[in-house]
Protein backbone atom coordinates (compact mmCIF):
# COMPACT_ATOMS: atom_id res chain seq x y z
CA UNK A 1 0.00 0.00 0.00
CA UNK A 2 1.37 3.35 -1.02
CA UNK A 3 1.05 5.88 1.76
CA UNK A 4 0.16 9.39 0.74
CA UNK A 5 2.04 12.36 2.02
CA UNK A 6 -0.56 14.99 2.53
CA UNK A 7 1.56 17.59 4.33
CA UNK A 8 0.25 20.22 6.71
CA UNK A 9 -3.08 21.86 5.97
CA UNK A 10 -1.69 25.37 5.45
CA UNK A 11 0.60 24.04 2.75
CA UNK A 12 -2.16 22.22 0.97
CA UNK A 13 -4.15 25.40 0.78
CA UNK A 14 -1.50 27.23 -1.24
CA UNK A 15 -2.47 27.43 -4.88
CA UNK A 16 0.61 26.80 -7.00
CA UNK A 17 -0.57 26.28 -10.56
CA UNK A 18 -3.81 27.33 -12.09
CA UNK A 19 -4.85 26.40 -15.61
CA UNK A 20 -8.00 28.29 -16.48
CA UNK A 21 -10.20 27.38 -19.46
CA UNK A 22 -7.24 26.82 -21.73
CA UNK A 23 -7.71 26.04 -25.41
CA UNK A 24 -4.69 24.97 -27.45
CA UNK A 25 -3.68 22.88 -30.42
CA UNK A 26 -1.53 22.60 -33.51
CA UNK A 27 -2.46 25.05 -36.24
CA UNK A 28 -6.06 24.44 -37.20
CA UNK A 29 -6.30 21.34 -35.07
CA UNK A 30 -7.67 22.25 -31.67
CA UNK A 31 -6.69 19.64 -29.09
CA UNK A 32 -7.51 21.18 -25.69
CA UNK A 33 -11.00 22.53 -25.06
CA UNK A 34 -11.38 24.86 -22.09
CA UNK A 35 -9.22 22.77 -19.82
CA UNK A 36 -9.15 23.94 -16.22
CA UNK A 37 -7.15 22.41 -13.42
CA UNK A 38 -5.15 23.50 -10.42
CA UNK A 39 -2.48 22.24 -8.07
CA UNK A 40 -1.94 23.17 -4.44
CA UNK A 41 1.65 23.37 -3.29
CA UNK A 42 2.76 19.95 -2.09
CA UNK A 43 0.20 17.94 -4.01
CA UNK A 44 0.53 15.08 -6.43
CA UNK A 45 -2.10 15.47 -9.12
CA UNK A 46 -2.64 12.90 -11.84
CA UNK A 47 -4.10 13.58 -15.27
CA UNK A 48 -5.29 10.38 -16.84
CA UNK A 49 -6.58 9.79 -20.32
CA UNK A 50 -6.37 7.49 -23.31
CA UNK A 51 -4.00 7.74 -26.27
CA UNK A 52 -4.43 11.04 -28.05
CA UNK A 53 -6.56 12.57 -25.32
CA UNK A 54 -4.25 15.59 -25.23
CA UNK A 55 -2.17 14.90 -22.12
CA UNK A 56 1.15 15.71 -23.73
CA UNK A 57 -0.37 18.73 -25.40
CA UNK A 58 -1.51 19.95 -22.00
CA UNK A 59 1.99 19.69 -20.51
CA UNK A 60 3.58 21.27 -23.58
CA UNK A 61 1.16 24.15 -23.29
CA UNK A 62 1.95 24.71 -19.61
CA UNK A 63 5.67 24.52 -20.48
CA UNK A 64 5.29 27.28 -23.05
CA UNK A 65 5.94 25.22 -26.18
CA UNK A 66 2.41 25.86 -27.38
CA UNK A 67 0.58 29.12 -26.91
CA UNK A 68 -3.01 28.82 -25.70
CA UNK A 69 -5.57 30.30 -28.07
CA UNK A 70 -7.76 31.10 -25.07
CA UNK A 71 -7.62 30.95 -21.29
CA UNK A 72 -4.72 31.55 -18.97
CA UNK A 73 -2.11 29.76 -16.89
CA UNK A 74 -0.69 31.13 -13.66
CA UNK A 75 2.06 29.98 -11.31
CA UNK A 76 1.51 31.33 -7.81
CA UNK A 77 -0.26 34.28 -9.35
CA UNK A 78 2.25 34.97 -12.15
CA UNK A 79 0.91 34.54 -15.66
CA UNK A 80 2.87 32.01 -17.69
CA UNK A 81 1.08 31.66 -20.99
CA UNK A 82 3.04 34.30 -22.87
CA UNK A 83 6.49 33.44 -21.52
CA UNK A 84 9.05 31.54 -23.61
CA UNK A 85 9.87 27.99 -22.41
CA UNK A 86 13.16 28.88 -20.72
CA UNK A 87 11.47 31.54 -18.62
CA UNK A 88 8.92 29.03 -17.45
CA UNK A 89 11.68 26.64 -16.39
CA UNK A 90 13.28 29.57 -14.62
CA UNK A 91 10.02 30.10 -12.77
CA UNK A 92 10.27 26.56 -11.44
CA UNK A 93 7.97 24.60 -13.74
CA UNK A 94 10.03 21.75 -15.11
CA UNK A 95 8.88 18.97 -17.40
CA UNK A 96 10.09 15.43 -17.90
CA UNK A 97 9.08 15.00 -21.54
CA UNK A 98 7.33 11.97 -22.95
CA UNK A 99 9.99 9.61 -24.29
CA UNK A 100 12.64 11.03 -21.92
CA UNK A 101 14.48 13.18 -24.48
CA UNK A 102 17.81 12.88 -22.73
CA UNK A 103 20.98 13.90 -24.59
CA UNK A 104 22.28 10.57 -25.87
CA UNK A 105 25.85 11.56 -26.73
CA UNK A 106 26.50 13.43 -23.51
CA UNK A 107 27.48 11.57 -20.36
CA UNK A 108 25.03 10.97 -17.53
CA UNK A 109 26.82 13.61 -15.49
CA UNK A 110 26.72 16.14 -18.34
CA UNK A 111 23.00 15.50 -18.78
CA UNK A 112 22.47 16.24 -15.11
CA UNK A 113 24.67 19.32 -15.19
CA UNK A 114 22.68 20.69 -18.11
CA UNK A 115 19.58 20.17 -16.03
CA UNK A 116 20.98 22.96 -13.87
CA UNK A 117 21.77 25.18 -16.85
CA UNK A 118 20.00 28.30 -15.63
CA UNK A 119 22.01 30.53 -13.25
CA UNK A 120 19.93 30.03 -10.10
CA UNK A 121 20.04 26.26 -10.46
CA UNK A 122 23.70 26.32 -11.43
CA UNK A 123 24.62 27.85 -8.09
CA UNK A 124 23.13 24.83 -6.35
CA UNK A 125 24.57 22.28 -8.72
CA UNK A 126 26.60 20.35 -6.19
CA UNK A 127 23.81 19.98 -3.63
CA UNK A 128 21.32 19.11 -6.34
CA UNK A 129 23.63 16.46 -7.68
CA UNK A 130 23.89 14.90 -4.24
CA UNK A 131 20.12 14.91 -3.92
CA UNK A 132 19.66 13.25 -7.32
CA UNK A 133 22.36 10.66 -6.72
CA UNK A 134 20.71 9.92 -3.38
CA UNK A 135 17.42 9.23 -5.13
CA UNK A 136 19.03 7.33 -8.02
CA UNK A 137 22.22 5.60 -6.86
CA UNK A 138 22.43 3.84 -10.22
CA UNK A 139 22.96 7.16 -11.99
CA UNK A 140 25.95 7.80 -9.77
CA UNK A 141 27.49 4.48 -10.74
CA UNK A 142 26.97 5.27 -14.39
CA UNK A 143 27.79 8.97 -14.36
CA UNK A 144 30.70 8.69 -16.82
CA UNK A 145 28.69 6.63 -19.30
CA UNK A 146 27.06 8.11 -22.41
CA UNK A 147 23.38 8.57 -21.69
CA UNK A 148 22.42 6.80 -24.92
CA UNK A 149 23.90 3.55 -23.59
CA UNK A 150 21.61 3.41 -20.53
CA UNK A 151 18.69 1.00 -20.28
CA UNK A 152 15.17 2.33 -20.66
CA UNK A 153 14.58 2.47 -16.92
CA UNK A 154 17.86 4.22 -16.29
CA UNK A 155 17.11 6.72 -19.02
CA UNK A 156 13.82 7.52 -17.31
CA UNK A 157 15.66 8.00 -14.03
CA UNK A 158 18.10 10.29 -15.79
CA UNK A 159 15.26 12.30 -17.32
CA UNK A 160 13.72 12.76 -13.88
CA UNK A 161 17.08 13.49 -12.30
CA UNK A 162 17.86 16.06 -14.96
CA UNK A 163 14.57 17.82 -14.25
CA UNK A 164 15.28 17.83 -10.50
CA UNK A 165 18.61 19.54 -11.14
CA UNK A 166 16.61 22.59 -12.19
CA UNK A 167 15.19 22.75 -8.64
CA UNK A 168 11.55 22.66 -9.69
CA UNK A 169 8.66 23.91 -7.60
CA UNK A 170 6.39 21.99 -9.93
CA UNK A 171 7.59 18.83 -11.62
CA UNK A 172 5.54 17.68 -14.61
CA UNK A 173 5.99 14.06 -15.57
CA UNK A 174 4.74 12.83 -18.95
CA UNK A 175 4.14 9.07 -18.78
CA UNK A 176 7.22 8.15 -16.75
CA UNK A 177 6.19 4.49 -16.85
CA UNK A 178 6.08 4.29 -20.63
CA UNK A 179 7.76 1.14 -21.89
CA UNK A 180 9.02 0.01 -18.48
CA UNK A 181 8.71 -3.44 -16.93
CA UNK A 182 6.12 -3.62 -14.10
CA UNK A 183 8.74 -3.86 -11.38
CA UNK A 184 10.48 -0.75 -12.64
CA UNK A 185 7.19 1.09 -12.83
CA UNK A 186 6.75 0.40 -9.10
CA UNK A 187 10.24 1.67 -8.43
CA UNK A 188 9.76 4.87 -10.41
CA UNK A 189 6.44 5.56 -8.72
CA UNK A 190 7.97 5.06 -5.30
CA UNK A 191 10.68 7.56 -6.17
CA UNK A 192 8.11 10.07 -7.41
CA UNK A 193 6.52 9.82 -3.97
CA UNK A 194 9.91 10.44 -2.35
CA UNK A 195 10.46 13.48 -4.53
CA UNK A 196 7.08 14.81 -3.45
CA UNK A 197 8.04 14.27 0.18
CA UNK A 198 11.10 16.40 -0.45
CA UNK A 199 8.68 19.24 -1.14
CA UNK A 200 8.19 19.14 -4.91
CA UNK A 201 4.65 19.51 -6.23
CA UNK A 202 3.92 16.98 -8.94
CA UNK A 203 1.71 16.92 -12.00
CA UNK A 204 1.70 13.39 -13.32
CA UNK A 205 0.32 12.35 -16.70
CA UNK A 206 -0.25 8.63 -16.98
CA UNK A 207 -1.94 5.80 -18.81
CA UNK A 208 -1.19 3.46 -15.90
CA UNK A 209 -4.37 4.71 -14.30
CA UNK A 210 -4.44 2.46 -11.28
CA UNK A 211 -0.88 3.20 -10.18
CA UNK A 212 -1.21 6.87 -10.87
CA UNK A 213 -4.38 7.26 -8.81
CA UNK A 214 -2.93 5.23 -5.95
CA UNK A 215 -0.03 7.63 -5.84
CA UNK A 216 -1.87 10.91 -6.40
CA UNK A 217 -3.92 13.01 -4.01
CA UNK A 218 -6.26 14.19 -6.70
CA UNK A 219 -6.89 13.45 -10.32
CA UNK A 220 -8.43 14.69 -13.54
CA UNK A 221 -9.75 12.60 -16.40
CA UNK A 222 -9.04 14.03 -19.83
CA UNK A 223 -11.09 12.78 -22.78
CA UNK A 224 -10.85 14.23 -26.28
CA UNK A 225 -9.16 17.31 -24.90
CA UNK A 226 -11.79 18.00 -22.24
CA UNK A 227 -11.74 17.42 -18.49
CA UNK A 228 -14.70 15.13 -17.93
CA UNK A 229 -14.11 14.14 -14.31
CA UNK A 230 -12.12 15.40 -11.39
CA UNK A 231 -11.83 14.63 -7.75
CA UNK A 232 -9.94 12.95 -4.96
CA UNK A 233 -7.89 10.02 -6.17
CA UNK A 234 -9.84 7.49 -4.04
CA UNK A 235 -13.10 8.82 -5.38
CA UNK A 236 -11.90 8.47 -8.96
CA UNK A 237 -10.70 4.93 -8.31
CA UNK A 238 -14.19 4.09 -7.11
CA UNK A 239 -15.93 5.93 -9.95
CA UNK A 240 -17.96 3.68 -12.30
CA UNK A 241 -16.83 5.43 -15.47
CA UNK A 242 -13.17 5.27 -14.47
CA UNK A 243 -13.56 1.62 -13.51
CA UNK A 244 -15.06 0.56 -16.83
CA UNK A 245 -13.12 2.87 -19.16
CA UNK A 246 -9.67 2.85 -17.53
CA UNK A 247 -9.35 0.03 -15.05
CA UNK A 248 -11.04 -2.68 -17.11
CA UNK A 249 -13.23 -3.71 -14.20
CA UNK B 1 58.22 11.96 -59.27
CA UNK B 2 59.05 11.28 -55.62
CA UNK B 3 59.39 14.91 -54.61
CA UNK B 4 56.45 15.82 -56.79
CA UNK B 5 54.31 13.39 -54.84
CA UNK B 6 55.72 14.60 -51.54
CA UNK B 7 54.92 18.15 -52.55
CA UNK B 8 51.38 17.10 -53.45
CA UNK B 9 50.90 15.33 -50.14
CA UNK B 10 52.12 18.37 -48.24
CA UNK B 11 49.95 20.88 -50.05
CA UNK B 12 47.03 18.47 -49.84
CA UNK B 13 47.33 18.29 -46.08
CA UNK B 14 47.78 22.03 -45.81
CA UNK B 15 44.63 22.64 -47.84
CA UNK B 16 42.88 20.02 -45.77
CA UNK B 17 43.43 22.04 -42.62
CA UNK B 18 41.59 24.99 -44.11
CA UNK B 19 38.84 22.73 -45.42
CA UNK B 20 38.45 21.47 -41.88
CA UNK B 21 37.77 24.95 -40.54
CA UNK B 22 35.27 25.67 -43.32
CA UNK B 23 33.60 22.31 -42.81
CA UNK B 24 33.22 22.36 -39.05
CA UNK B 25 31.38 25.65 -39.43
CA UNK B 26 29.04 24.05 -41.92
CA UNK B 27 28.68 20.96 -39.74
CA UNK B 28 27.89 23.01 -36.66
CA UNK B 29 25.16 24.93 -38.46
CA UNK B 30 23.72 21.76 -39.91
CA UNK B 31 23.90 19.89 -36.63
CA UNK B 32 22.21 22.57 -34.57
CA UNK B 33 19.75 24.22 -36.94
CA UNK B 34 19.24 21.34 -39.36
CA UNK B 35 19.79 23.60 -42.34
CA UNK B 36 22.36 23.43 -45.10
CA UNK B 37 23.96 26.81 -45.40
CA UNK B 38 24.49 27.48 -49.09
CA UNK B 39 25.68 30.97 -48.22
CA UNK B 40 28.79 29.53 -46.58
CA UNK B 41 31.00 30.17 -49.61
CA UNK B 42 29.78 33.73 -50.03
CA UNK B 43 30.52 34.37 -46.36
CA UNK B 44 34.03 33.07 -46.87
CA UNK B 45 34.41 35.48 -49.78
CA UNK B 46 33.35 38.29 -47.46
CA UNK B 47 36.02 37.23 -44.97
CA UNK B 48 38.61 37.48 -47.74
CA UNK B 49 37.46 40.94 -48.78
CA UNK B 50 37.39 42.19 -45.19
CA UNK B 51 41.06 41.41 -44.85
CA UNK B 52 41.86 42.58 -48.38
CA UNK B 53 40.33 46.01 -47.86
CA UNK B 54 41.68 46.46 -44.36
CA UNK B 55 45.09 45.71 -45.82
CA UNK B 56 44.79 47.90 -48.90
CA UNK B 57 43.10 50.87 -47.23
CA UNK B 58 44.68 50.84 -43.80
CA UNK B 59 47.64 48.55 -44.15
CA UNK B 60 46.29 46.14 -41.53
CA UNK B 61 48.18 42.87 -41.48
CA UNK B 62 45.81 40.00 -42.44
CA UNK B 63 46.81 38.04 -39.36
CA UNK B 64 45.55 40.96 -37.33
CA UNK B 65 42.43 41.51 -39.40
CA UNK B 66 41.67 37.83 -38.82
CA UNK B 67 39.99 39.00 -35.64
CA UNK B 68 37.95 41.60 -37.50
CA UNK B 69 36.78 39.16 -40.11
CA UNK B 70 35.90 36.45 -37.57
CA UNK B 71 34.03 38.90 -35.33
CA UNK B 72 32.44 40.69 -38.27
CA UNK B 73 31.16 37.46 -39.73
CA UNK B 74 30.00 36.30 -36.34
CA UNK B 75 27.90 39.44 -36.10
CA UNK B 76 26.61 39.10 -39.63
CA UNK B 77 25.79 35.46 -38.95
CA UNK B 78 23.81 36.28 -35.81
CA UNK B 79 21.93 38.96 -37.72
CA UNK B 80 21.18 36.66 -40.67
CA UNK B 81 19.98 33.94 -38.32
CA UNK B 82 17.70 36.26 -36.38
CA UNK B 83 16.23 38.04 -39.38
CA UNK B 84 16.12 35.38 -42.09
CA UNK B 85 16.79 31.87 -40.82
CA UNK B 86 14.58 31.80 -37.72
CA UNK B 87 11.41 32.53 -39.72
CA UNK B 88 12.01 29.56 -42.04
CA UNK B 89 13.16 27.00 -39.45
CA UNK B 90 9.73 25.40 -39.33
CA UNK B 91 9.24 25.76 -43.08
CA UNK B 92 9.75 22.92 -45.58
CA UNK B 93 13.37 22.13 -46.40
CA UNK B 94 13.29 23.47 -49.94
CA UNK B 95 12.32 26.90 -48.59
CA UNK B 96 15.38 26.87 -46.36
CA UNK B 97 17.58 25.86 -49.28
CA UNK B 98 16.19 28.66 -51.42
CA UNK B 99 16.71 31.13 -48.62
CA UNK B 100 20.39 30.37 -47.99
CA UNK B 101 20.95 30.17 -51.74
CA UNK B 102 19.29 33.57 -52.05
CA UNK B 103 21.57 35.01 -49.37
CA UNK B 104 24.57 33.69 -51.30
CA UNK B 105 23.36 35.31 -54.53
CA UNK B 106 22.71 38.63 -52.85
CA UNK B 107 26.12 38.68 -51.17
CA UNK B 108 27.94 37.70 -54.37
CA UNK B 109 26.14 40.29 -56.45
CA UNK B 110 26.68 42.91 -53.82
CA UNK B 111 30.41 42.14 -53.92
CA UNK B 112 30.30 42.26 -57.71
CA UNK B 113 28.59 45.63 -57.63
CA UNK B 114 30.76 47.17 -54.92
CA UNK B 115 34.13 45.71 -55.75
CA UNK B 116 33.85 44.65 -59.43
CA UNK B 117 34.65 41.15 -60.70
CA UNK B 118 38.37 42.01 -60.97
CA UNK B 119 40.54 39.37 -59.33
CA UNK B 120 42.66 40.79 -56.55
CA UNK B 121 45.65 39.55 -54.63
CA UNK B 122 46.90 40.32 -51.19
CA UNK B 123 50.63 39.81 -50.75
CA UNK B 124 52.16 39.72 -47.31
CA UNK B 125 55.62 41.00 -48.13
CA UNK B 126 57.40 39.60 -45.09
CA UNK B 127 56.14 36.12 -45.97
CA UNK B 128 57.04 36.36 -49.61
CA UNK B 129 59.71 33.70 -49.61
CA UNK B 130 59.59 29.98 -50.18
CA UNK B 131 62.21 27.84 -48.45
CA UNK B 132 62.99 24.45 -49.95
CA UNK B 133 63.24 21.52 -47.59
CA UNK B 134 64.30 18.18 -49.06
CA UNK B 135 63.19 19.22 -52.52
CA UNK B 136 59.79 20.27 -51.24
CA UNK B 137 58.79 23.90 -51.38
CA UNK B 138 57.27 25.34 -48.21
CA UNK B 139 54.93 28.28 -48.46
CA UNK B 140 54.80 30.27 -45.21
CA UNK B 141 51.26 31.68 -45.68
CA UNK B 142 49.95 28.18 -46.40
CA UNK B 143 51.68 26.78 -43.34
CA UNK B 144 50.19 29.53 -41.22
CA UNK B 145 46.75 28.97 -42.73
CA UNK B 146 47.01 25.29 -41.87
CA UNK B 147 48.30 25.84 -38.36
CA UNK B 148 45.76 28.48 -37.42
CA UNK B 149 42.89 26.58 -39.04
CA UNK B 150 43.68 23.41 -37.15
CA UNK B 151 44.18 25.38 -33.94
CA UNK B 152 40.80 27.09 -34.33
CA UNK B 153 39.14 23.79 -35.15
CA UNK B 154 40.55 22.21 -32.00
CA UNK B 155 39.63 25.30 -29.98
CA UNK B 156 36.04 25.11 -31.18
CA UNK B 157 35.98 21.43 -30.29
CA UNK B 158 37.17 22.22 -26.80
CA UNK B 159 34.57 24.97 -26.49
CA UNK B 160 31.79 22.59 -27.50
CA UNK B 161 32.96 19.88 -25.13
CA UNK B 162 34.27 21.73 -22.10
CA UNK B 163 32.01 24.72 -21.52
CA UNK B 164 28.40 24.87 -20.39
CA UNK B 165 27.38 26.93 -23.40
CA UNK B 166 29.19 24.52 -25.71
CA UNK B 167 27.40 21.59 -24.10
CA UNK B 168 24.12 23.43 -24.46
CA UNK B 169 24.83 23.80 -28.18
CA UNK B 170 25.45 20.08 -28.46
CA UNK B 171 22.37 19.35 -26.37
CA UNK B 172 20.23 21.36 -28.79
CA UNK B 173 21.67 19.44 -31.73
CA UNK B 174 21.09 16.09 -30.04
CA UNK B 175 17.66 16.57 -28.53
CA UNK B 176 15.78 19.80 -29.10
CA UNK B 177 12.84 18.91 -26.90
CA UNK B 178 15.16 17.93 -24.06
CA UNK B 179 17.02 21.22 -24.41
CA UNK B 180 13.74 23.11 -24.13
CA UNK B 181 12.88 21.07 -21.05
CA UNK B 182 16.02 22.12 -19.19
CA UNK B 183 15.45 25.78 -19.95
CA UNK B 184 17.98 26.36 -22.70
CA UNK B 185 17.03 29.41 -24.75
CA UNK B 186 16.93 27.67 -28.12
CA UNK B 187 16.64 30.87 -30.16
CA UNK B 188 19.83 32.17 -28.64
CA UNK B 189 21.66 28.91 -29.27
CA UNK B 190 20.55 28.94 -32.91
CA UNK B 191 21.91 32.45 -33.39
CA UNK B 192 25.11 31.59 -31.55
CA UNK B 193 25.76 28.42 -33.56
CA UNK B 194 25.07 30.16 -36.84
CA UNK B 195 27.33 33.03 -35.82
CA UNK B 196 30.14 30.68 -34.84
CA UNK B 197 29.80 28.78 -38.11
CA UNK B 198 30.10 32.06 -40.01
CA UNK B 199 33.05 33.19 -37.88
CA UNK B 200 34.89 29.96 -38.78
CA UNK B 201 34.40 30.45 -42.48
CA UNK B 202 35.26 34.15 -42.20
CA UNK B 203 38.52 33.28 -40.47
CA UNK B 204 39.22 30.69 -43.15
CA UNK B 205 38.66 33.37 -45.78
CA UNK B 206 41.24 35.63 -44.20
CA UNK B 207 43.72 32.79 -43.80
CA UNK B 208 43.66 31.86 -47.49
CA UNK B 209 43.54 35.47 -48.72
CA UNK B 210 47.36 35.82 -48.87
CA UNK B 211 47.69 33.01 -51.42
CA UNK B 212 44.33 32.99 -53.21
CA UNK B 213 43.05 35.17 -55.98
CA UNK B 214 40.09 37.04 -54.50
CA UNK B 215 36.95 37.62 -56.53
CA UNK B 216 33.22 37.59 -55.72
CA UNK B 217 32.79 33.93 -56.66
CA UNK B 218 35.88 32.53 -54.95
CA UNK B 219 33.85 30.92 -52.14
CA UNK B 220 32.08 28.53 -54.48
CA UNK B 221 34.82 25.97 -54.83
CA UNK B 222 35.56 25.92 -51.14
CA UNK B 223 32.00 25.35 -50.24
CA UNK B 224 31.55 22.46 -52.68
CA UNK B 225 34.61 20.89 -51.11
CA UNK B 226 33.18 21.54 -47.66
CA UNK B 227 29.92 19.82 -48.61
CA UNK B 228 31.89 16.77 -49.71
CA UNK B 229 33.81 16.85 -46.44
CA UNK B 230 30.68 17.15 -44.32
CA UNK B 231 28.96 14.26 -46.10
CA UNK B 232 32.11 12.16 -46.04
CA UNK B 233 32.57 12.90 -42.35
CA UNK B 234 29.05 11.74 -41.59
CA UNK B 235 26.79 14.82 -41.46
CA UNK B 236 27.23 16.52 -38.15
CA UNK B 237 30.19 14.55 -36.83
CA UNK B 238 32.94 16.87 -35.69
CA UNK B 239 35.95 14.60 -35.81
CA UNK B 240 34.54 12.99 -38.92
CA UNK B 241 34.65 16.37 -40.62
CA UNK B 242 38.20 17.03 -39.45
CA UNK B 243 39.53 13.71 -40.76
CA UNK B 244 37.49 13.90 -43.93
CA UNK B 245 38.83 17.39 -44.59
CA UNK B 246 42.43 16.17 -44.48
CA UNK B 247 41.52 13.18 -46.66
CA UNK B 248 39.77 15.28 -49.27
CA UNK B 249 42.64 17.76 -49.33
CA UNK B 250 45.07 14.90 -49.88
CA UNK B 251 42.99 13.12 -52.51
CA UNK B 252 42.46 16.29 -54.50
CA UNK B 253 46.08 17.27 -54.44
CA UNK B 254 47.57 13.85 -55.09
CA UNK B 255 45.13 13.15 -57.92
CA UNK B 256 46.23 16.38 -59.54
CA UNK B 257 49.69 14.86 -59.97
CA UNK B 258 48.29 12.19 -62.21
CA UNK B 259 45.59 14.01 -64.16
CA UNK B 260 45.69 17.18 -66.24
CA UNK B 261 45.46 20.31 -64.11
CA UNK B 262 42.31 21.41 -65.89
CA UNK B 263 40.51 18.34 -64.56
CA UNK B 264 41.54 18.89 -60.95
CA UNK B 265 38.11 20.13 -59.92
CA UNK B 266 36.51 16.96 -61.18
CA UNK B 267 38.19 14.95 -58.45
CA UNK B 268 35.98 16.58 -55.82
CA UNK B 269 32.81 15.74 -57.68
CA UNK B 270 33.93 12.17 -58.29
CA UNK B 271 34.63 11.71 -54.58
CA UNK B 272 31.25 13.25 -53.79
CA UNK B 273 29.34 10.90 -56.08
CA UNK B 274 31.29 7.88 -54.88
CA UNK B 275 30.57 8.72 -51.26
CA UNK B 276 26.89 9.21 -51.91
CA UNK B 277 26.72 5.90 -53.77
CA UNK B 278 28.87 3.76 -51.51
CA UNK B 279 28.69 5.30 -48.05
CA UNK B 280 25.89 7.84 -47.77
CA UNK B 281 26.19 7.69 -43.98
CA UNK B 282 29.78 8.95 -44.31
CA UNK B 283 33.11 7.30 -43.63
CA UNK B 284 32.85 7.57 -39.91
CA UNK B 285 29.26 6.57 -39.36
CA UNK B 286 26.38 8.81 -38.42
CA UNK B 287 26.41 11.47 -35.72
CA UNK B 288 29.32 11.16 -33.36
CA UNK B 289 29.04 14.85 -32.47
N1 LIG C 1 2.97 18.06 -33.28
C1 LIG C 1 1.67 17.79 -33.55
N2 LIG C 1 1.10 18.30 -34.67
C2 LIG C 1 -0.20 18.04 -34.94
N3 LIG C 1 -1.00 17.29 -34.18
C3 LIG C 1 -0.50 16.76 -33.07
C4 LIG C 1 0.87 16.98 -32.70
N4 LIG C 1 1.10 16.33 -31.53
C5 LIG C 1 -0.05 15.73 -31.19
N5 LIG C 1 -1.02 15.99 -32.10
C6 LIG C 1 -2.42 15.53 -32.04
O1 LIG C 1 -3.00 16.05 -30.87
C7 LIG C 1 -3.84 15.10 -30.26
C8 LIG C 1 -3.43 14.91 -28.81
O2 LIG C 1 -2.11 14.41 -28.77
P1 LIG C 1 -1.28 14.26 -27.43
O3 LIG C 1 0.09 13.83 -27.82
O4 LIG C 1 -1.43 15.46 -26.62
O5 LIG C 1 -2.06 13.07 -26.74
P2 LIG C 1 -1.65 12.21 -25.47
O6 LIG C 1 -2.83 12.19 -24.58
O7 LIG C 1 -0.38 12.68 -24.92
O8 LIG C 1 -1.48 10.78 -26.11
P3 LIG C 1 -0.44 9.60 -25.77
O9 LIG C 1 -1.03 8.85 -24.63
O10 LIG C 1 -0.41 8.80 -27.01
O11 LIG C 1 0.85 10.23 -25.45
C9 LIG C 1 -3.74 13.84 -31.09
O12 LIG C 1 -4.86 13.78 -31.93
C10 LIG C 1 -2.50 14.03 -31.90
O13 LIG C 1 -2.62 13.41 -33.15
MG1 LIG D 1 1.42 11.86 -24.65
Amino acid sequence: MIRKSSGPIWERRRLLLEVHRVCAGYGDLQVLWEVSLHLQAGEIVAVIGANGAGKTTLLRTIAGLLRPTAGHIALAGTRLERLPPHRIVQGGVVRVPEGRKIFPRLTVLENLELGAYLPAAKRQRRQSLEWVFGLFPRLKERRRQLAGTLSGGEQQMLAIGRALMARPRLLMLDEPSLGLAPLLVQEIFAIIRDINRDGVTILLVEQHVFHALRLAHRGYVLENGRIVLEGKAEALLANEHVKTAYLGL
Amino acid sequence: MGTLLLQAILSGLLNGGVYALVSVGLTLIFGVLGIINFAHGALMMLGMYVSYWLFVLYGVDPYVSLIASALGLFGLGVLLERLLITPVLEAPEHNQLLLTLGVALVLENLALFLWSPDPRTLTVSYLDFAPMVGGVMLSPPRLIAFGVSVALTVLLYAFLHRTDVGKAIRAVSQEREGALAVGINIQRIYALAFGIGCACVGAAGTLVAPFYTIDPYVGGIFVITAFVVVVLGGMGSYFGALLAALLVGLAESVAAVFIPAAMKQIVIYVIFVLVLLLRPQGLFGPGRG
